[in-house]
């Protein structure tokens, strides 16, 4: 088999964008790797609205979106369960599908990996180690792919815009947080992030607080927090650790024939950025390739 | 169900399971009563998963005699339970002029433990091992088979081995009390009674609560904590050897290491608790031990966290193991198996029989051994993914099929934490930002199976 014009390592919407321009521009030849068993990126689980709008004016749910990207890139080579684990030195990927360990080189690379929210660990939130910890895409998958709520009252740990999409994702299954809490003197999401969680969904934000640790042996039962210097105790059963967003750089490289697209180039963006983004940037490489 | 025995061990942590290996395997009627929902639920949790020579233990010692004996049945078995062992060798690093200074005596006791390979190298001979060290290092006491191996898929396979010969192991099974009426011991578990001629404490941090069953316990268990730091992958590159403290009168320190997995750790603390059963983190000292890993590998700083956890040592007021037969209440105490449990767990097995055959009775002929191989989870070895499937679990490349194995067979994951334990699944960088939904999908559905 013929070597691919260009590859793509993973399907969401920096990916999916970008090799549907790539064969609007003739350049027919190219491969997009995905290791999830559906191509889609992160909108195939946010499952409430805000998508669509930069790239489709639209607005559309996460999975709305994402099907919508997966028609427009039929017929074009989407392996999923394929993931990459390695760019070596001479540019040849080494990855691994359904059928075992291989090899793919192309005369370009587009790295499109996207990002992921900083989980607790890294964080250091002490405490002990319950069920009950999540990230909200963790949480996302939850709630929209399986139908499963794995608290009745958690934590929101942050205010960034995807905090809000955490609020959001709860209602869906009449999950109640029980309040936000923000490091800084202010919300991290601009104005009326704040206002909103308060008045609209009557979620609490507690600023200039941090936790200290988390309680609990099988389920979440409390976290401490720092709250304006003093220490308090909030009941719980859960914890949603949300954005501190970092690129998912398990793979990554650089060079002449490499590119990068979407959410794996910080800061985070929309997904319809993300979208143009792709486009952007396939363009780029078709003039590379001319 | 079966509810008499020859033997109930109490406690289901690598001790418990090497000790009822060992007496299945000579051809008795065990059972394991665990009281956590999966066995490895105690200290056997969270170690940092060494296996020692016993170069720095106290001579003489019974601990030393049963890491020894540990360290070499380890080896002697490994092959047939695909046990995976990476030879990373240590190195007892001085980063003073007063620690250079202690290094001969170091190299000394390691030669009077019979470890006499150990040898002290010059600063430059410590650069070429190890580059990316910080230059403060002086010089070293090497220490060629320290070595590293996976902390929970040796127990695990301790545990089959005893299944395939007959044992049982029942969790959820809290021993409340236990009464000996001359022949046998009658005792209550949290699901149900049962009878055993002989019973063996071996119950970790539990272990003087335990041993008032048969007798006022003559030792007390204060649980010493032990925080970890873990590093992303790509710091395993950073430090070959196992880079242990000079230790001081107050304290042993802390050590980096590289786990089985592939990522680089620092740890542990040592903190005496309350807590028996909770092993807790905090961010201070988590921030201390990871400015202590950058101060010893200066490259780490730019280096991503994957992982915190935390494990508590059985410790006791005594230095030493407490291994003792009680024959006249067919009675055998395991106790205080503090921080070298993992190594030794082979050896201490193999010490329990002995005393049960010197005080309480013959042992049968033993039938010909069954071998039951655990899935490998190291990362320098083959691993499943490999050879295709789906793999569920991105970052530890965990396939669905090693995942319904474990939770499937003769001894499932008990809980998400066993799961993890088995399989690694939501274990790696993004702790289950991708995956951890689809694990609990899995878990879910064959626990709905089981029912
Ligand atoms: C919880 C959450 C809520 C959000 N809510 C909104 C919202 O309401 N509205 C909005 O516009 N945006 C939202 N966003 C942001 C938006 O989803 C992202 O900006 C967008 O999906 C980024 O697109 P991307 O293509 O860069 O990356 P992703 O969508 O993350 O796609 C990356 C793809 O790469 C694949 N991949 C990664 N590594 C490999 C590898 N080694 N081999 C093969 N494949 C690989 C992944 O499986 C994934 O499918 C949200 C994000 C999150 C996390
Ligand atoms: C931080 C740390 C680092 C370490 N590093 C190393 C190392 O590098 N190398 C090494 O060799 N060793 C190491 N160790 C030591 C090793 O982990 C321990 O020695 C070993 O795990 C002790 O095992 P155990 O079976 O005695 O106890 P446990 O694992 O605690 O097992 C006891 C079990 O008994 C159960 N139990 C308690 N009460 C009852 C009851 N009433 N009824 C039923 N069940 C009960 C508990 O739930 C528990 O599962 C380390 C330990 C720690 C904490």
């Amino acid at each position: 088999m013929q070597d691919p014009d260009v590859v793509i390592i993973g399907g969401g919407p920096a990916g999916l964008s970008a090799a549907r321009r790539l064969a609007e521009l003739g350049i027919r030849n190219v491969t997009v790797l995905e290791r999830e068993a559906e191509a889609g990126g992160v909108p195939r689980h946010c499952g409430h609205l805000g998508f669509g709008w930069q790239s489709h004016r639209r607005i559309w749910s996460g999975p709305h979106f994402a099907a919508a990207m997966r028609r427009s890139v039929e017929g074009l080579d989407i392996r999923t369960g394929t993931s990459v684990l390695q760019i070596g030195e001479d540019g040849v990927l080494r990855i691994r599908d359904r059928s075992g360990l291989g090899e793919i080189a192309a005369r370009r690379i587009m790295i499109a990996t996207g990002t992921r929210e900083t989980p607790r660990a890294p964080r250091f939130a002490g405490g002990s180690r319950p069920q009950g910890v999540m990230t909200t895409g963790a949480l996302q998958q939850h709630v929209y792919l399986q139908g499963f709520r794995p608290f009745k009252a958690p934590v929101i740990v942050g205010t960034e815009w995807v905090s809000f999409s955490a609020i959001l994702t709860c209602r869906h299954l009449g999950i109640r947080p029980v309040a936000m809490i923000e490091a800084q003197a202010r919300t991290s999401a601009p104005w009326p992030g704040g206002p909103i969680a308060r008045l609209i969904y009557g979620v609490p934000v507690l600023l200039n607080s941090r936790i200290l640790e988390i309680r609990g042996k099988q389920q979440v039962e409390a976290v401490a927090i720092q709250s304006d210097g003093q220490r308090r105790e909030l009941a719980c059963d859960g914890v949603i650790f949300t954005g501190q967003f970092v690129p998912e750089r398990a793979v990554f490289a650089e060079g002449p024939t490499i590119f990068t697209a979407g959410n794996v180039n910080a800061p985070l963006k929309t997904s319809g950025q993300c979208w143009h983004e792709g486009r952007a940037v396939a363009e780029n490489i078709a003039r590379s390739l001319a | 169900m079966r509810n008499d025995f020859d033997i109930a061990v109490i406690g289901g942590g690598v001790v418990g399971l090497a000790i009822l290996r060992r007496f299945a395997m000579s051809g008795l009627r065990c059972v394991l009563l665990e009281r956590g929902a999966d066995i490895l639920s105690g200290a056997s949790k969270g170690n940092s998963a060494l296996l020692h020579t016993g170069f720095d233990a106290p001579t003489g010692s019974l601990e030393l005699a049963c890491m020894q004996a540990g360290y070499e049945e380890y080896l002697a078995i490994r092959d047939r339970l695909n046990l995976p062992l990476l030879e990373s060798a240590a190195l007892v690093v001085a980063w003073t002029e007063e620690e250079l200074a202690q290094l001969p005596e170091i190299v000394a006791k390691a030669h009077r433990n019979g470890v006499r390979d150990v040898e002290q190298i010059g600063r430059g001979a410590l650069r070429r091992r190890e580059p990316h060290l910080s230059e403060a290092a002086l010089g070293a006491a090497l220490v060629p088979r320290e070595h590293i191996i996976d902390p929970w898929s040796a127990p695990l396979a301790y545990a089959h081995q005893a299944l395939a010969h007959g044992a049982e192991i029942r969790r959820n099974s809290e021993v409340t009390s236990g009464a000996y009426d001359g022949e046998s011991w009658q005792l209550a578990t949290a699901a149900g009674n049962l009878r055993a001629r002989v019973t063996v404490n071996a119950a970790g941090n539990f272990g003087d609560l335990v041993e008032a069953i048969a007798r006022p316990s003559p030792f007390t268990i204060t649980p010493r904590r032990g925080q970890f730091v873990v590093f992303d992958k790509p710091a395993a590159t950073l430090a070959k050897a196992i880079i242990l403290p000079v230790p001081t009168e107050r304290t042993k320190g802390v050590v980096l290491f590289r786990t089985i997995f592939g990522n680089l750790a620092i740890g542990p603390t040592a903190e005496d608790v309350d807590e028996r059963d909770v092993a807790a983190c905090d961010q201070p000292t988590l921030e201390r031990l990871r400015a202590r890993a950058i101060e010893m590998v200066p490259e780490l700083s730019g280096i991503g966290v994957t992982a915190i956890y935390a494990g508590l040592r059985p410790a006791s007021e005594r230095k030493d193991y407490i291994i003792e037969a009680l024959p006249t209440q067919n009675w055998i105490t395991v106790g205080g198996i503090r921080s070298t449990g993992l190594t030794a767990a082979l050896g201490i097995a193999r010490h329990v029989a002995k005393l049960y055959e010197e005080t309480i009775d013959s042992l049968p002929k033993a039938p010909d051994p069954i071998w039951t191989p655990v899935p490998n989870l190291a990362e320098h070895l083959p691993r499943p993914y490999m050879d295709g499937g789906e793999v569920v679990c991105h970052c530890e490349l965990v396939t669905r099929q090693e995942i319904q194995a474990a939770l499937s067979g003769a001894l499932p994951a008990g809980d998400m934490n066993g799961l993890k334990r088995r399989t690694r699944a939501t274990m790696g960088r993004c702790q289950g930002f991708y995956c951890s939904a689809n694990v609990a999908a899995m878990y879910r559905e064959a626990v709905d199976a089981r029912s």
